[in-house]
């Protein structure tokens, strides 16, 4: 080979510039992936959730946790989960009294009611992690967005702050983080749930109103629940795909 | 919780749009309906309303260069914007906004004006000096041809552009209604109606706009108004807002009638939250009062000084009865809870970013673009200029 010294340094030094370049922009591509936790493959989820409500008991230790895990602020309109009570007159199912002090953070201290003839129970919400997401839809430069496996995200470092999003979502999950002046909601733990653990709010579900479900594992409890039960989304006219299912879910529940 | 009545959901207690939310589409409506006002002239070629033509093309501009501020100052990260026109999320309707906004601005507006006043740049950098000269050199993009030939081309350019112009300025608004109305969480937002609605009170605000302008630009300057073309403007203005008010309560009383889920919730928001800003300041000031004075002014012939007193007034009443419906389409659409059973309020400040001292300064400041563009090409001495009249010897 008729190289000199000059043109194999020069080629070299190419070579090498180009392959760590490649390397740091496989990198970016690679970040923040799911496929980096490792053994977990996001072709192989479709997450949702299981929500009894005959099971809770509105305590409020899922909306503490969620608020700690998440580092979520402690304002009273920052929530990515909150649970709300229902006390409904059976023959009047329009004017239900419906409550979420501080979002159940603290419980419900009043939990009886005396008059017998009206009905209460608890409501746990959180993002609906729709398929159909309309929140999706509205973000001008899509920074939030649904990932393969079914959960709707938000990119902070990528979010304008606009609040189109929050004017989308017909159930009121969505709030500006006065901190970072960006959009934030419930991430259904995607930290965690790549890890092979559940969310913060199932993991401390005393009475596991709240299960989380991996709707594409065969073997997933989940799917007994819908069978077994007569399950129902929020708001099902919004044709959201929401994958939150409610069993005893009240027609007064908005 | 104060300022809370019923219901509502935690998340919703902070009120996500605020009044610069409110000044964006009552701009751009200003901007929208002032070109169409234009476009009457150049394309359908209404003579009367020609002393205001230029006047409305500059007014749009210089609305159009502060309607994305409000935006910009609305947005919880403003650095990050441009990545609405590097990386749009092409479902979004807002990410549209950029592209809109750019081609109405730059491919319409902008260039319209160019190829409208292009003699006159080119006759003011040939005769003045210095600094000034510069600049309408620059203006002119140093090209001095303005014989017939030129200036006959300029005309066609021009006219084709306007035709351009009219379905882009119907998109221009029609799209900020559409903002609204594709939120299918939002039924005080979610009609199929809100574009056209935005369109037609468009054209009403911006024709009223121009009417009131052309007064104070007259008052200013000591010269006479001309009749005709008031009236002109006045007819127009009744017509539109005529449509206007029809298509609004065409969407109430299918509201009403339909009585859907959230009826109640509105019903009751219109009847008492909203009920200054939408029946008394919207309904019965903006639109009923303004009817009737410029019907009165089409049915029965008063004299000029009465005319003009009639047609300030309901000019006036217009405009405010515009910004009542956007107030009311913005923030009213925010006052209940998606739950709909509760109502929130909206807590104006003064001195923030949102607040509103900004609000009045935005609502300012395209007077103050208008009056530099009036100082730079001056509308006036019009009919001297493009098509007809004496030309210049080249």
């Amino acid at each position: 080979m008729d190289q000199d010294r000059r043109t194999f340094l020069g080629q070299t030094g190419k070579l090498l510039i180009l392959t760590a370049s490649a390397a740091v922009a496989w990198e970016h591509v690679l970040a923040g992936r799911p496929e980096e936790a490792p053994n977990y493959k996001v072709s192989d989820h479709w997450w949702g959730m299981a929500i009894d409500i005959e099971k809770c008991i509105g305590c409020g230790t899922c909306v503490r946790a969620c608020k700690t895990e998440n580092n979520v602020p402690l304002e009273a309109f920052t929530f990515r989960t909150w649970i709300e009570r229902y006390v409904v007159d059976p023959a009047d199912l329009d004017h239900p009294r419906v409550e979420s002090p501080n979002g159940g953070y603290d419980g419900f201290h009043e939990r009886e009611v005396r008059d017998p003839s009206l009905k209460m129970f608890f409501v746990p919400k959180l993002c609906n992690h729709c398929a159909h997401s309309p929140c999706v839809q509205v973000c001008p430069v899509g920074a939030t967005f649904e990932s393969q496996d079914g959960v709707v995200l938000v990119d902070k470092k990528y979010c304008l702050g606009c609040r189109y999003c929050v004017q989308a979502c017909p159930y009121g999950c969505r709030f500006i983080d006065p901190r970072t002046h960006t959009v934030d909601k419930c991430s259904l733990c995607y930290h965690r749930i790549t890890k092979g653990l559940t969310t913060a709010c199932c993991e401390t579900c005393p009475t596991g109103a709240r299960v989380l479900a991996n709707l594409k594992d065969p073997k997933d409890p989940i799917h007994a629940f819908l069978r077994e039960h007569k399950v129902q989304v929020l708001k099902p006219q919004m044709a959201t795909g929401s994958k939150m299912y409610y069993n005893g879910l009240d027609g007064s529940v908005r | 919780m104060p300022g809370v009545e019923g219901f509502i959901y935690p998340n919703e207690l902070e009120l996500q749009w605020s009044v610069l939310i409110v000044l964006y589409p009552f701009i751009t409506g200003l901007v929208a309906g002032a070109f169409i006002l234009a476009s009457l002239e150049r394309v359908f070629n209404v003579q009367a309303v020609k002393p205001t033509y230029r006047l409305a093309l500059l007014t749009a501009l210089a609305f159009l260069l502060v309607a994305p501020l409000p935006l910009q100052l609305h947005l919880g990260h403003p650095e990050r914007s441009l990545e609405m026109y590097l990386t749009p999320h092409t479902q979004s309707a807002m990410a549209m906004f950029g592209f809109v906004y750019l081609w109405y601005l730059m491919v319409v507006l902008v260039l319209e004006i160019w190829l409208d006043y292009r003699r006159d740049i080119v006759l003011k950098w040939r005769a003045s000096t210095g600094l000034s000269k510069l600049l309408y050199g620059a203006m002119a993009l140093w090209s001095d041809n303005i014989s017939e030939s030129a200036l006959r081309l300029d005309d066609r350019i021009g006219r084709a552009l306007t035709v351009i112009g009219i379905p882009s300025a119907f998109l221009l608004h029609g799209y900020v209604g559409f903002i609204f109305g594709s939120i299918k969480a939002n039924p005080w937002w979610s009609t199929p109606l809100m574009p056209i609605v935005f369109l037609f009170s468009a054209i009403v605000s911006g024709i009223a706009c121009i009417l009131l302008l052309y007064f104070a630009t007259c008052w200013f300057r000591r010269v006479p108004v001309n009749m005709p073309c008031v009236d002109t403007i006045a007819k127009y203005l009744y017509y539109a807002f005529l449509v206007d008010f029809s298509l609004e309560m065409l969407d109430l009383i299918h509201r009403l009638y339909e009585s859907d889920e959230s009826f109640r919730a509105l019903d009751f928001m219109v009847k008492t939250r909203l009920f200054t800003s939408q029946i008394v300041v919207q309904i019965l000031l903006g639109t009923l009062v303004p009817l009737v004075l410029l019907g009165l002014a089409q049915l029965y012939t008063f004299r000029e000084r009465a005319r003009r007193v009639l047609y300030v007034l309901a000019g006036s009443l217009t405009l405010m009865g515009i910004f009542a419906m956007r107030w009311n389409v913005v923030i009213g659409g925010q006052l209940f809870s998606k739950s709909f059973l509760g109502y929130t309020t909206y807590k104006m400040e003064f001195a923030t970013r949102e607040g509103l001292l900004p609000a009045i300064v935005l609502m300012i400041l395209p007077f103050v673009i208008l009056w530099v563009l009036i100082r730079l090409l001056p509308p006036w001495g019009h009919d001297e200029g493009r098509r007809g009249g004496t030309r210049a010897q080249v």
